[in-house]
């Protein structure tokens, strides 16, 4: 299939002419690059300064995620999923519990269901400012709008320290609740940063978005076909980028969020526009759901007393759950022999099934291009070698 | 969304030849799945894609499942007549199954917005080799090449099967289940005594590497 | 108009910094070593075993009963059972750990240990600067190194301590009236023993026997494993 698509590109003109005419050079990009994200290599096929072919290379983080979780116990590989996605550690956590949580059977109070949400709508407001902060730092926007876009983000990191502990990784959530309580002052702390995060977003909306240069970098660039997206599993705002209307906390119900009202923004052209664009209208719409946490969530117990945490030993079977994590469908597929530590343990990645169709997206554009392709895809080497 | 009993009879019409099972997953999660036949997989799975009320266009999730080999012990209450006297006696019957790797998909609906169906497929551990159904969903590109490197399934009709996450030299399939690290990573065969010691004790263990190997 | 956008772009910088200099909540940066931020009261680091009293071998509250070396995901927790006994903090005899060692280069602060614990023995710390001048020993943190005072962490979590603090006495206390309960109950029973139909081969019925065979007591529940 990329045989075909890759066809089709190579016809199409290249957007500059080149000098080196028919003659290719291969390239390796990465693994240290400031723009990979980490230690990820693309071979690239060069033809002057249009990429023909682009191969990645994965595995320089490999250290079998999955078979330490297989060897720890349930409640052992939780501190793990934190370093998957370290950006997002909250929802790595509660997909990995809401998965435990199907597996068992188990129950879990409202308040610490609200918790969750309110925690992975946070997450999804730090892992997008921060996004959008180095993909314009990969445009050439060196430092300041990546330095605004972690000034907030540090604000939120801040709130998951005093709840949590630690600032990324939060190790926070439980099959059956949440570890601690929030108190009133976190709450109340919360709300203040919530409601000023609007203030910022217009801010680095007025920045970014009509900026000429973000427009004549981002418009046109690595377009996604939405049929492309859909085969290839491309799943998270990138996939809403070309249009497809698919967010698994509509389609799932998972949680409380049939209890609140958002809007799923969806992108016209699936070009690297529409991608950062999403990234804005989502946080727009993560701080409406907050609000209407913040205004619903109850006092009461945030763990079900019935969950033994130690020694857990779900039924046999096997069990997938997944969530809208900020970066796409992050799942857990666990199998369960009835022993204390799961017979298989999986992590279904978004940003390492997202990286399926970055050559196609790639093709026929400039080596600058593939680094603003890469950034805006949105991906976490933690999680793509697992 | 059909049941499952539904999806079966319809692919059996669809797909002559085609054998399906349904597998009973017994935890409260309920999610059970279609075993179907390496033959048979990739029309089945182009079934599942195109027919207009089913409409599988995402595969989620590919994964691989390795099974040792396995004794199942069932303990059957019968009533036996020992020495003219009516007793209730244990029947115990052991079953062996014998170890096999498995390719499990999780499908879901975006246009319908349904799922998971989740359907898998079984191979056996030497030789071990599927179809690939990259060419139905193209999600599955990284995922069988990840399935391949870590526990060694050929997939047939793949478009680029290679090693994804460890190095191209790397032998050995480091998810199995009776996968033993290397005794020493820097240097294997160790030249340290104790560590020679122990990796002696490991070594016989191990599958033959050419067994392992598929192709 | 060509060049309006990035005009705009501009002005949000020019914004930032001038405000950098007098609005509050875009003057974040601290001098680190000169200045710090306080930590939250919630803030983990690497675990410390908390004694009571001033003695860290006789105050020690851990009992070595080893479910945080087993429950410790990267498996950095190596204690040894010590061959004698000591009292603890409610004067019963209990063992305790001989060798406690914490590998805080492998320690990723998951805080499960602290989770786990059933005699609030262990905690975490707060002390972030650690750098160390040798990789292997000087990261190796031995039971000396690792033993803090109850006023430590007092000092460090002073809404969590005081809340295990109430536990602990509380704990203390039913265990006490237990004990007189129990101590009652075999005066009453022995004065009342003469008319008492006793029960052959059933001595645990007796309240005496099974109130005192049993520790467990609300908050501080005994280890199965021990
Ligand atoms: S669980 Fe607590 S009491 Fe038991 S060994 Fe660990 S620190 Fe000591
Ligand atoms: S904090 Fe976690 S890793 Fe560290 S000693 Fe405790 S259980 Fe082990």
């Amino acid at each position: 299939m990329s045989a075909t698509s890759s066809q089709e590109l190579e016809q199409a003109p290249p957007r500059m002419s080149s000098r080196l005419e028919g003659e290719l050079m291969e390239v390796s990009l990465g693994p240290q690059h400031p723009s990979t994200h980490g230690v990820f290599r693309m071979n690239v096929a060069l033809e002057g300064e249009i990429v023909r072919k682009l191969k990645p290379v994965f595995g320089y983080l490999h250290r079998n995620h999955e078979q330490i979780g297989e060897s720890a116990g349930y409640l052992q590989a939780m501190p793990y999923t934190d370093r998957l996605d370290y950006f997002c550690s909250m929802t790595n956590n509660w997909a990995y519990a809401l998965s435990v949580e199907k597996l068992a059977g188990i129950e879990v109070p409202e308040r610490a269901e609200y918790l969750r949400i309110i925690l992975a709508e946070l997450t999804r407001l730090q892992n997008h400012t921060s996004l959008l902060g180095f993909l314009l730092s990969d445009m050439g926007a060196w430092g300041t709008p990546l330095m605004y876009a972690f000034r907030e983000r540090e604000k939120i990191l801040d709130l998951f320290e005093s709840l949590s502990g630690a600032r990324m990784m939060c190790d926070y959530m439980r099959f059956g609740g949440c570890r601690v309580d929030a108190n009133d002052d976190w709450i109340a702390g919360a709300k203040k940063i919530v409601d000023l995060f609007p203030k910022f977003l217009d801010e680095f909306e007025d920045l970014i978005l009509q900026n000429e240069i973000v427009i004549a970098r981002t418009q046109h660039v690595g377009k996604l076909s939405p049929e492309l997206a859909i085969s290839a599993g491309i799943t998270g705002p990138m996939l809403r980028a070309s249009g497809v209307n698919y967010d698994i906390r509509k389609i799932d119900k998972y949680g409380f969020y049939p209890r609140f009202k958002f809007r799923v923004p969806l992108g016209d052209h699936g070009d690297t526009y529409d991608r950062l664009m999403m990234r804005a209208l989502e946080m727009r719409e993560s701080l409406s759901i907050l609000q209407q946490a913040f205004a619903q969530i109850q006092p009461g117990p945030v763990m079900n007393p019935k969950v033994k945490i130690r020694a857990f030993k779900p039924p046999v079977g096997e069990a997938y759950g997944r969530i809208e994590a900020p970066k796409g469908e992050l799942g857990f597929y666990l199998i369960s022999d009835g022993s204390a530590n799961p017979y298989r343990y999986r992590v279904r990645p978004p940003s390492f099934i997202n990286l399926t169709i970055l050559e196609d997206m790639c093709l026929g554009h400039t080596v600058a291009d593939v680094m603003v392709i890469l950034g805006s895809i949105d991906i976490v080497m933690g999680e793509v070698d697992r | 969304m059909e049941t499952l009993e539904q999806i079966k009879k319809r692919i059996e019409a669809a797909v002559p030849g085609a054998k399906i099972d349904i597998v009973n997953n017994g935890s409260p999660s309920a999610q059970h799945s279609l075993k179907i036949d390496n033959e048979h997989a990739r029309d089945v799975a182009r079934f599942l894609r195109d027919d207009p009320a089913l409409r599988f266009d995402f595969c989620s999730n590919v994964t691989g499942v390795d099974w040792l080999d396995r004794v199942i012990k069932k303990t059957v209450k019968t009533k036996q007549v020992v020495d003219g006297v009516e007793k209730d006696v244990d029947l115990t019957s052991e079953e062996k199954i014998p170890g096999y790797l498995e390719a499990v998909y999780h499908l879901f609906s975006i246009a319908h917005k349904h799922g998971p169906v989740i359907i898998r497929m079984q191979t056996g551990r030497a030789n071990a080799q599927l179809s690939s159904l990259t060419p139905i969903w193209r999600s599955a590109e990284l995922q069988e090449r990840e399935i391949f490197d870590l526990y060694g399934i050929k997939f047939e009709g793949h478009p680029d099967l290679r090693r994804i996450l460890m190095w191209d030299e790397f032998e050995d399939f480091p998810m199995r289940k009776d996968y033993r690290p290397p005794d020493d990573f820097e240097w294997e065969p160790t030249p340290h005594d104790d560590v020679l010691e122990r990796a002696k004790q490991h070594y016989p263990a191990r599958p033959t590497e050419t067994e392992l190997k598929p192709s | 108009m060509i060049g309006a956008g990035i005009a705009k772009g501009m002005a949000v910088t020019l914004r930032n910094f001038v405000g950098s200099y007098l609005e509050e909540d875009r003057l974040t940066t601290v001098q680190y070593p000169e200045e710090r931020n306080p930590l939250p009261e919630n803030y983990r680091n690497f675990p410390i075993l908390i004694f009571d009293g001033n003695d860290p071998h006789a105050g020690l509250r851990c009992v070595a009963c080893k479910i945080c070396e087993k429950e410790c995901p990267p498996q950095c927790i190596y204690i040894t059972k010590s061959e004698d006994k000591k009292p603890d903090y409610m004067g019963k005899p209990q063992f305790y750990p001989a060798v406690f060692d914490i590998d805080i280069s492998v320690c990723m602060s998951c805080q499960i240990c602290v989770e786990v614990c059933p005699f609030e023995a262990i905690k975490m710390d707060k002390e972030f600067e650690l750098s160390k001048r040798e990789r292997f020993n000087a990261l190796l943190e031995r039971k000396e190194q690792l033993a803090k005072s109850n006023e430590y962490y007092h000092h460090i979590h002073p809404v969590e301590a005081a809340q295990v603090d109430k536990n602990l006495a509380e704990a203390a206390a039913a265990a006490e009236a237990k004990k007189k309960a129990a101590a009652a109950a075999t005066t009453a029973k022995a004065s009342s023993v003469g008319d008492a139909v006793s029960v052959p081969g059933k001595p645990a019925a007796s309240p005496t026997a099974q109130s005192l065979g049993s520790t467990s007591s609300p908050g501080v529940s005994p280890p199965a494993a021990n």
